[in-house]
C-alpha cells in the first residue's frame, strides 16, 4: 500500500467515483454511434436503391456527425480498457479469466472491424466504388453492434456469474464458455440496451429535424429525418417498455434486492404498493411522502395482486444497494420512456392526419426530447449498477475488496484530470456536432463516388514514384 | 503445449503492431512544430486521418489482451505504473478528438494543433516512461503492486521516455516521406535523417548501460553460448541503421519508414531478450501471470482465426488510402 493521507475508504470512493464518471460519459457515445451506424446504414442503402438524393444528403449529414460522435467514443473507450487495472487490480486479477477473453472478443470481432472501415467510410467516397463504400459502412455498424454484444455479456455476467468456478489462487475460472457468455441477464439487457441506442438516436434524429422543420416547413431533408425518427418512436418506444419489463422480471428472479430498492420496497408483503413517487428513507425503512397504488407492485412483478414481493428485509442490511439513488434513477427512466411512446402516438396521429410536417407543438415537444434517450440511458444504467452494490461480481465479490492498492491521493489526482478533461474536450466536440447538427441538411455537400479508373491511375503513380 | 508462452508472443507481436503503426500517427503529430503552414499540416494530419483509430485499437487489443490471458500481469503494471498510464490515455484523448475538431472550427484551429501536438507528446513519451520503469524492476508482494508512488520515475526511464519520442518522430517523419511530396517531403528527409541518428543514439546507450547496471541482464547477453546467437542483434543493429540512413541519402520513398521498422523491431527484440521470461520484470514469469490453460485457449482460436481477417482487411484500408496524399484527401468542407 501506498502512504496516503486518507483511509482505504476515501480511496475506493475515489475509485468509484472516477469509474462512474468515465463510464458514464462513455456509455453516452456508444449509445448514440450504435443507432447512428445503423441508420447510415439504412440511409446510404435506400438511396442505393431508390436513388432519392434527400437520402444521400442525410446520409452525408449525419456521417460528419458520427465522426466527431465516433472519435469521443474511441478515446473515452482506451481510458475504460486500462480502468479496470489501474484502480480495480483485485477485480482484474480474479475476474481476468472470465470476463478478459470475452473483451478480447469484443476488440478482435468489433473494434477493428469498427476501425478499419471508418476510414473508408468518412474518406473513402471518392476512392472505391459506391458498392465498396456501402460495404464499408455495414461493416462499422455490425461492429457496433456486435462490440454491444460482447461489452454487454460482460457486464450481465458481472450481474448475474454463471459457468465458473474458483482456482487456488482465488481467480475464477470458466467451467462452460456458453454458460459464461449467455449468462441468465444477458439475452434481457443486450435487447433493453440496443433498443434504447436505437431510441436515443431516434429522439436526436427526430430532435434535430424538428429544429429545422421548425424554421422551415418546407426543408425535404428535415421532414424525411422526422419522418423516420417518428416512426422509430411509434415502433420502437412501445417495444422498449415490453423488453423493460421483461428485463425487470429477470432482475426480480436474480438481483431481488435490487427491484426491491427500484421499487422502494423495504418491507416483504403481499399486495406490494406500486410508489408513484416519494423519498425512501434507509434509516426508518420508509417510504416518505409516498403516493403510491396498492397492489400494483405485485401486479407487475408477479402479474398477480395477491403475490407477496420481496422486500429489503428479505436481505442483511449490509447487502442493501444505496436505496435513494437506485429508486430515483429509476424513476427518471421509466418516465422518460413513457414519454417517448407519448410522442410516438402523438406523431402517429398526426401522421394519420397529415399533419406530421404542420404540427409546430409536436415538434417543440421532439425538440425537447431531443436529449430524452442520453438521460434515460444514464438513468437505466444508474438503476442497474447502484442497484446490484454492494457486489462488484454479484454475490462473490464486494467492491470494497476489489480495488487496486492505489492510495487516495492518486485516485483524486487522476478523477480530477479525468473530470477536467472530459469537460472541456468533450464540451467542445458537443458544441461542433450541435454546430453541424444546426447546418441546414439540405446544403451539405456531396463528394462523387470514385470512378475505378481512378484508383488504377493512382496506383501507377505509386509504382513509377518508388524506384 | 506452452499456451502462456504462444500467448506471451501473440501479445509482443500487438504490442509492435501498435508500435509500428500508432509510432507513425503520433509521430507525425510531434513534427507539427517543424511545419508551420497551415496546408502542411492539414496533408500531414490528412495522411493519418483514415488509418489512425486502427492504429489505436492495437493499443486497445495491448490491454485487453494483457487482462484475458495475464490478468495477474495486468492487475499490477497498473497500479504500477499509475500516472504514465492515466498521463498517456489524457494526451491519447486530446490527440485524437483534434483529427475531427480541428477542421470542424477556425477560430480555434491552432488550439486543436496544440492539442494534437502536445497530447501525441505525453502519449509518447508516457509510453517509453513505462518501457524504461519496466526494465528497472516492479516490486510485488502477494500478487500485488507494493513499490512507492513515483518508483517509475528515474533518469533512467525518462530517458527512455524521450528515446521513444524521438523514434517516433522518426517513424512519422519517414512516413510522411512515403506519403507526401515536394517541400513537404525534402523537409521530411532532413528530419528523418537527424532522428535516425538519435534515435541509435539512444538504442545505443541503453544497451550499453542496461548490462552494466544489471547484472542479471548481463548474464543473459554475455553468457556463453547463448551470447553467441544474441549478438547477432547489435550487429544487425548497425546493419539497419546503415540501410536507413543510405536510403534516406538516395530519397528512397517506401524503404526509409521499413528501415525505420526494423531499427524498433531490433530494439524490441533486445527489451524482449533482457525481460523473458518475465512479464513484470524480476517479480512474475509470463507462466506465474498466465489465466487458466482454457481461458487461454478459448482466446487463441478467435485470435489465429480473426487476426489474419483484420491484417486483411487493415491491409486493404491502407491499399484504399495508397499513394500521395494530396492537399483535397479530407472530407472535410
Amino acid at each position: 500500500m501506498i502512504e496516503s493521507l486518507f483511509s482505504d475508504a476515501d480511496a475506493l470512493l475515489l475509485a468509484r467515483i472516477q469509474f462512474a464518471f468515465t463510464v458514464a460519459f462513455h456509455i453516452i457515445f456508444p449509445a448514440f454511434t450504435i443507432g447512428i451506424a445503423s441508420y447510415l446504414a439504412v440511409l446510404e442503402g435506400l438511396f442505393l436503391k431508390t436513388r432519392n438524393p434527400v437520402y444521400q444528403k442525410l446520409f452525408r449529414f449525419w456521417l460528419k456527425i458520427f465522426a466527431v460522435a465516433f472519435g469521443m467514443g474511441v478515446v473515452s473507450g482506451i481510458v475504460m480498457s486500462y480502468q479496470f487495472g489501474t484502480n480495480w487490480a483485485v477485480f482484474s486479477d480474479k475476474a481476468g479469466p472470465v470476463i478478459g477473453p470475452l473483451m478480447g472478443y469484443e476488440v478482435l470481432t468489433a473494434f477493428f472491424l469498427e476501425a478499419g472501415f471508418l476510414g473508408v467510410m468518412l474518406f473513402g467516397m471518392n476512392r472505391v466504388g459506391e458498392r465498396l463504400h456501402y460495404f464499408a459502412t455495414l461493416m462499422v455498424a455490425i461492429g457496433t453492434a456486435i462490440s454491444a454484444f460482447w461489452i454487454l455479456s460482460v457486464n450481465s455476467w458481472m450481474q448475474t456469474p454463471a459457468g465458473f468456478a474458483m482456482n487456488d489462487v482465488g481467480q475464477y475460472v470458466v467451467e462452460d464458455w456458453l454458460t459464461v457468455i449467455f449468462n441468465p441477464s444477458f439475452p434481457y439487457r443486450l435487447a433493453h440496451m440496443l433498443l434504447a441506442a436505437y431510441l436515443t438516436t431516434a429522439f436526436v434524429v427526430g430532435g434535430v429535424g424538428a429544429w429545422h422543420l421548425l424554421r422551415d416547413r418546407s426543408n425535404a431533408a428535415a421532414r424525411k429525418m422526422f419522418s423516420m425518427a417518428m416512426w422509430m418512436a411509434l415502433l420502437v418506444a412501445p417495444l422498449q417498455v415490453f423488453v423493460g419489463d421483461l428485463h425487470g422480471l429477470n432482475t426480480q428472479e436474480h438481483q431481488p434486492a435490487k427491484v426491491a430498492a427500484m421499487e422502494g420496497h423495504f418491507q416483504s408483503e403481499a399486495r406490494a404498493p406500486l410508489y408513484l413517487f416519494g423519498l425512501p428513507n434507509e434509516e426508518t425503512a420508509e417510504v416518505d411522502y409516498a403516493l403510491k397504488i396498492p397492489g400494483l407492485a405485485s401486479v407487475i412483478l408477479k402479474h398477480d395482486i395477491n403475490a407477496e414481493v420481496t422486500g429489503l428485509d428479505a436481505f442483511p442490511r449490509d447487502e442493501w444497494p444505496p436505496v435513494t439513488i437506485v429508486f430515483w434513477a429509476f424513476r427518471i427512466m421509466v418516465g422518460l420512456g413513457l414519454l417517448m411512446v407519448v410522442i410516438g402516438l402523438w406523431a402517429g396521429i398526426q401522421r394519420a392526419r397529415g399533419k406530421l410536417y404542420q404540427s409546430s407543438w409536436l415538434h417543440k415537444s421532439a425538440l425537447l426530447m431531443a436529449p430524452s434517450g442520453f438521460v434515460a440511458v444514464i438513468a437505466g444504467w444508474i438503476v442497474t449498477e447502484v442497484g446490484r452494490q454492494p457486489w462488484v461480481i454479484y454475490g462473490l465479490l464486494r467492491t470494497s475488496d476489489a480495488a487496486s492498492p492505489i492510495a487516495a491521493e492518486g485516485v483524486g489526482g487522476s478523477l480530477l484530470a479525468f473530470i477536467v478533461v472530459y469537460f472541456l474536450v468533450f464540451g467542445a466536440g458537443t458544441v461542433y456536432i450541435l454546430r453541424k447538427m444546426a447546418s441546414d441538411p439540405e446544403q451539405v455537400h456531396i463528394p462523387d463516388y470514385a470512378k475505378p479508373k481512378a484508383a488504377g491511375m493512382a496506383a501507377e503513380r505509386l509504382m513509377h514514384e518508388e524506384d | 503445449m506452452d499456451y502462456a508462452l504462444i500467448w506471451a508472443i501473440l501479445i509482443a507481436v500487438a504490442v509492435f503492431a501498435y508500435v509500428a503503426l500508432d509510432g507513425f500517427d503520433l509521430g507525425v503529430a510531434m513534427l507539427f512544430p517543424w511545419f508551420k503552414k497551415e496546408e502542411d499540416r492539414d496533408i500531414m494530419m490528412n495522411t493519418v486521418a483514415p488509418v489512425w483509430d486502427g492504429n489505436e485499437t492495437w493499443l486497445v487489443l495491448g490491454g485487453g489482451g494483457l487482462l484475458a490471458v495475464f490478468p495477474l500481469a495486468y492487475a499490477v503494471l497498473m497500479p504500477a505504473l499509475y500516472m504514465p498510464v492515466i498521463a498517456m490515455l489524457l494526451g491519447l484523448i486530446f490527440r485524437g478528438v483534434a483529427f475531427e475538431y480541428r477542421f470542424k472550427t477556425k477560430t480555434s484551429k491552432h488550439l486543436w494543433d496544440l492539442s494534437f501536438i502536445l497530447g501525441s507528446l505525453v502519449a509518447a513519451l508516457s509510453q517509453g516512461i513505462m518501457l524504461g520503469a519496466m526494465l528497472q524492476g516492479i516490486k510485488v508482494v502477494d500478487r500485488s503492486y507494493a513499490g512507492g508512488w513515483f518508483d517509475w520515475l528515474s533518469w533512467f526511464s525518462v530517458f527512455c521516455g524521450v528515446a521513444v519520442v524521438i523514434g517516433y518522430a522518426l517513424l512519422g517523419s519517414t512516413w510522411l516521406v512515403m506519403k507526401t511530396e515536394g517541400q513537404l517531403q525534402q523537409k521530411s528527409y532532413q528530419l528523418a535523417f537527424r532522428f535516425a541518428l538519435g534515435l541509435v543514439a539512444c538504442i545505443a546507450f541503453v544497451s550499453l548501460y542496461l548490462p552494466w547496471r544489471d547484472a542479471a541482464i548481463a548474464d543473459r547477453w554475455f553468457s556463453f553460448p547463448a551470447s553467441l546467437w544474441l549478438w547477432i542483434l547489435p550487429v544487425v543493429l548497425g546493419l539497419v541503421t546503415f540501410g536507413l540512413l543510405r536510403a534516406l541519402k538516395k530519397e528512397r520513398h517506401v524503404s526509409p519508414y521499413l528501415w525505420s521498422l526494423g531499427l524498433f523491431l531490433v530494439a524490441f527484440l533486445g527489451f524482449a531478450v533482457s525481460i523473458f521470461p518475465y512479464l513484470v520484470p524480476r517479480a512474475i514469469t509470463l507462466w506465474e501471470a498466465a489465466a487458466p490453460d482454457n481461458s487461454l485457449i478459448f482466446l487463441l482460436v478467435g485470435a489465429v482465426i480473426l487476426l489474419p481477417i483484420i491484417f486483411a482487411y487493415t491491409g486493404y484500408t491502407y491499399w484504399v488510402f495508397r499513394g500521395k496524399t494530396r492537399a483535397d484527401a479530407g472530407y472535410h468542407d
